[in-house]
């Protein structure tokens, strides 16, 4: 059996919308895929050394709250804030993994993680700012891979 | 339940979790031992089912004993 290779672009910088991307490259890696993420626009956030990543519920109905809340007070200082600490605490309870846990075991298990070059100048954001083993390139480099990939999702 | 050759207790533990950390537990050992997992996990049942049937290693037996799941993994 040939190797097969999942490639997926990563678009989005909150922590709940990082977990698709990690969970699936690093289940895939564990199931012997060949794995590449590409991260652009907010997804970029994912690759930051100490990322701080947050939840919101704003333009999010669907997200599950404690008690019902109108949207403009969900939009009050301090919110967010709280949302991200719950959520943490939350998934903490429920045995599931950190993001920068899962990160690391995606790099542990090969994953290759490439930044979008165009955006990482878009934002003024510098190499330094990203954890080691990142590489950089544009939508060629993705397609490079992605056109071989059993699988290919956008995140 | 049979004979094991190493034990990874998974509990508490939410996905993909465990099946990373079988992964990783079962990269440590020799073709042929077998790793007995404990989860609570209910998702895991039929992850470590995929698991199995993706990358050749043989899953044994799984057993649900009230709320915990074990399971023997033979490395291929």
């Amino acid at each position: 059996m040939s190797e097969k290779k999942l490639a997926i672009i990563a678009t989005k910088g909150t922590l709940d919308w990082a977990y698709p991307p990690f969970i699936l490259a690093s289940t895939a890696a564990a199931l012997g895929y060949q794995v590449q993420v590409f991260f652009t626009f907010y997804g970029l956030q994912l690759l930051k050394k100490s990322p701080d990543l947050k939840v919101t519920s704003l333009g999010n109905p669907g997200m599950p709250m404690p008690l019902p809340m109108p949207v403009l007070l969900q939009a009050l200082p301090g919110m967010q804030a709280m949302m991200t600490y719950m959520m943490k605490q939350k998934m903490k309870s429920k045995g599931v993994a950190g993001v920068e846990e899962l990160r690391a075991m995606c790099q542990e298990a090969d994953v290759k993680m490439i930044a979008c070059q165009m955006t990482v100048d878009l934002f003024d954001m510098s190499r330094d700012d990203f954890i080691d083993g990142v590489e950089y390139g544009g939508a060629a480099t993705f397609f490079e891979f992605a056109g071989e990939s059993d699988i290919c999702l956008f995140v | 339940m049979s004979d094991f050759d190493q034990e990874l207790d998974a509990s508490g533990l939410n996905c993909p979790l465990p099946i990373l950390r079988a992964k990783k537990s079962l990269a440590s050992m020799d073709s042929g031992q077998v790793l007995r997992i404990i989860a609570t996990d209910p998702g895991s049942v039929k992850d470590f089912e995929a698991f199995a049937k993706q990358t050749g290693n043989e899953l044994l037996e799984h057993r649900d004993e009230g709320g915990k799941f074990l399971f023997l993994i033979r490395k291929s």
